[in-house]
């Protein structure tokens, strides 16, 4: 039989939801670990969690559209969020932002060509004592400065290629 | 990822026991333990200053046959880091307050609301939790009392700054958009589920829980009348020795700056983006919920820094940050922030600059909750005590 992303999809939030339980209270944790899974939170997830938690989808998108940690478009692997506030502009935020740019060829907002990474803003890290500071995915980086940006890049680069060698052997 | 703690001295919290104090608590009565955390005067370390007795008290005469206590780890304030130090270097400190929490208001269930910022330290929160369970002092029959039961569960934050404020947050655990709520109903009556809920800053129960080991006299040592007790403060800009310090409420901005090594600023931002910029010339000023307020924040501005900037840098953030519900936060922070773009150019009137700070002014009356009614203090108390900074700027400046 011929398995869809899309029954992949239906097929995992089920079990999210057999996790979580299907009260609106489990909706945030269900989307996270969609987001954390896909990347994003696609029509057809936004559809299945609101039928297993009994709301309207539209109610999941209202949420969805609320949390900048959540998107129903598609986002690179690595999100690099480079924190704005004060004490790290303060510090160089400004040029640890153009070598971002530099190095992965995308403005902030944009994700790579490759899928690979997204760049974004983010609001105080609370890092604020050694700015300035970004996050990839989960990972905090502090004290950053353009010199460092590449290693960080490269960094993601290398766990990437060794996560998909791992994907083709399992296979 | 390691902060510099202050290294002149250790932390409070690093001498008191969690286990002790834990164990002070189920040998007192519920009434005994909320009337020595009444007796502290402790206010709520998040930076509103809220009696934390008062909101115990309510939630423990609230009815409910299900109560909830949670810890807000929502730390989003600009400027702010030393609840990151805490969850990571106090856990069970903080974990003791929640369970002293529970037992005075007869809550059964703990929910730690962490910032999704700091999912690095989920793992580690799970692993406290685990041990704790392993050792009686989770779950049931805690230390073995007999009906006091209790467990903490962790819940991720997505991203929301305005989720820090509490009707948000338990908006956020019930699965919906971070929107505050109208109030009353407070939480200690109708808060998670529309259960009582008490939420607390993670500092807040940290010190509850030193409360209760080492008793409401201990803690009165230090402070204010008013504001009584030791605080601990999130320093960073620009200062020698930025980090997580602990001083009494009470303590003047300049003695502050001497220890940090900040006596040269210019102005220091007092309590975050929503909080009050204080000019040199106003050091005497204490830190104290009487005076100038916070819940930590403490960013320091060298002589030659633009007060323009920081003031376009936090309304950036309010415009972003805003949950977009009442139309005073929404717009007025959009208005505010074109005005200091304009300031920066040097094509705002003095005229259009007092109509943007009457904006200000019913944007602290009209917003609906605490963001929006904080989001113009950074621009007005700059405005008022930099004026030479700000007006007639060339555009070449920009």
């Amino acid at each position: 039989m011929l398995v869809t992303e899309s029954d992949k999809i239906r097929e995992d939030i089920r079990k999210l939801a057999e996790t979580y339980g299907r009260d609106r209270s489990a909706l945030m944790p269900i989307l996270q670990e969609v987001q954390k899974r896909y990347c994003r939170i696609s029509d057809v997830a936004m559809q299945e969690v609101a039928d297993l938690l009994g709301i309207h989808p539209v109610e999941v998108y209202g949420v969805v559209s609320f949390y900048s940690f959540l998107d129903d478009k598609p986002k690179g692997r690595f999100i690099i969020r480079l924190c704005r506030t004060i004490s790290c502009a303060m510090q160089g935020k400004a040029r640890v932002a153009k070598q971002l740019e530099n190095d992965l060829g995308v403005r902030f907002g944009q994700t790579t060509a490759d899928g690979l990474f997204t760049l974004e803003w983010a609001n105080c890290l609370g890092m604020c004592d050694q700015g300035p500071a970004l996050l990839v995915n989960e990972q905090v980086f502090t004290q950053v400065t353009p010199d460092k940006v590449h290693d960080i890049i490269e960094g993601c680069r290398r766990s990437f290629a060794q996560h998909v060698s791992q994907k083709r052997e399992e296979h | 990822m390691i902060s510099s703690v202050d290294k002149t001295r250790p932390l409070t919290f690093a001498s008191v026991d969690p286990d002790a104090a834990l164990k002070v608590v189920v040998g007192k009565k519920r009434s005994e333990v909320l009337a020595e955390v009444a007796a502290s005067g402790l206010k709520g370390r998040g930076g509103a200053g809220f009696p934390t007795s008062v909101k115990w008290n309510l939630a423990a005469a609230a009815k409910g046959q299900e109560k909830f206590v949670i810890c807000n780890a929502d730390e989003g304030e600009p400027g702010t880091f030393k609840d990151r130090v805490i969850l990571s270097d106090y856990t069970d400190l903080v974990c003791a307050g929640m369970t002293a929490a529970a037992y005075a208001i007869g809550a059964t269930r703990g929910i730690v609301y962490l910032r999704g910022e700091y999912t690095y330290l989920r793992r580690h929160l799970e692993d406290v939790l685990a041990r704790r369970r392993g050792r009686s002092l989770l779950g049931r029959k805690i230390l073995g009392k007999e009906g006091f039961d209790f467990d903490i569960e962790i819940r991720m934050g997505a991203g929301a700054y305005v989720c820090g404020e509490e009707t948000a947050l338990i908006e956020s655990l019930e699965g919906n958009r971070g929107e505050p709520r109208n109030r009353p109903p407070f939480p200690v009556d109708t808060g998670f589920l529309g259960r009582p809920t008490a939420v607390n800053n993670v500092e807040t129960l940290a010190w509850a829980a030193c409360i209760l080991a080492n008793g409401a006299e201990w803690f009165k040592k230090h402070g204010t009348e008013k504001s009584t007790g030791l605080k601990l403060f999130s320093v960073s800009g620009d200062v020698e020795r930025p980090g997580v310090y602990e001083f009494p409420m009470g303590i003047t901005i300049a003695e502050l700056l001497r220890h940090v090594g900040g006596e040269n600023a210019k102005a220091a931002q007092i309590g975050g983006a929503s909080g009050h910029c204080v000019p040199a010339s106003q050091f005497e000023r204490t830190i104290a919920f009487e005076d100038v307020p916070t819940g930590g924040s403490i960013i320091v501005f060298g002589p030659d820094r633009d007060m323009l900037e920081v003031a376009e840098n936090f309304l950036e953030f309010f415009v972003d940050e805003s949950c977009g519900q009442c139309t005073p936060c929404r717009e007025g922070n959009r208005k505010l922030l074109e005005g200091v773009q304009m300031l920066r150019k040097g094509t705002c009137s003095m005229k259009y600059l007092r109509e943007l700070c009457g904006l200000g002014q019913t944007m602290q009356l009209a917003s609906k909750c605490g963001l929006g009614q904080s989001a113009p203090n950074a621009l007005l108390s700059i405005v008022e005590h930099f004026k030479d900074d700000i007006l007639g700027r060339t555009p070449q400046a920009v």
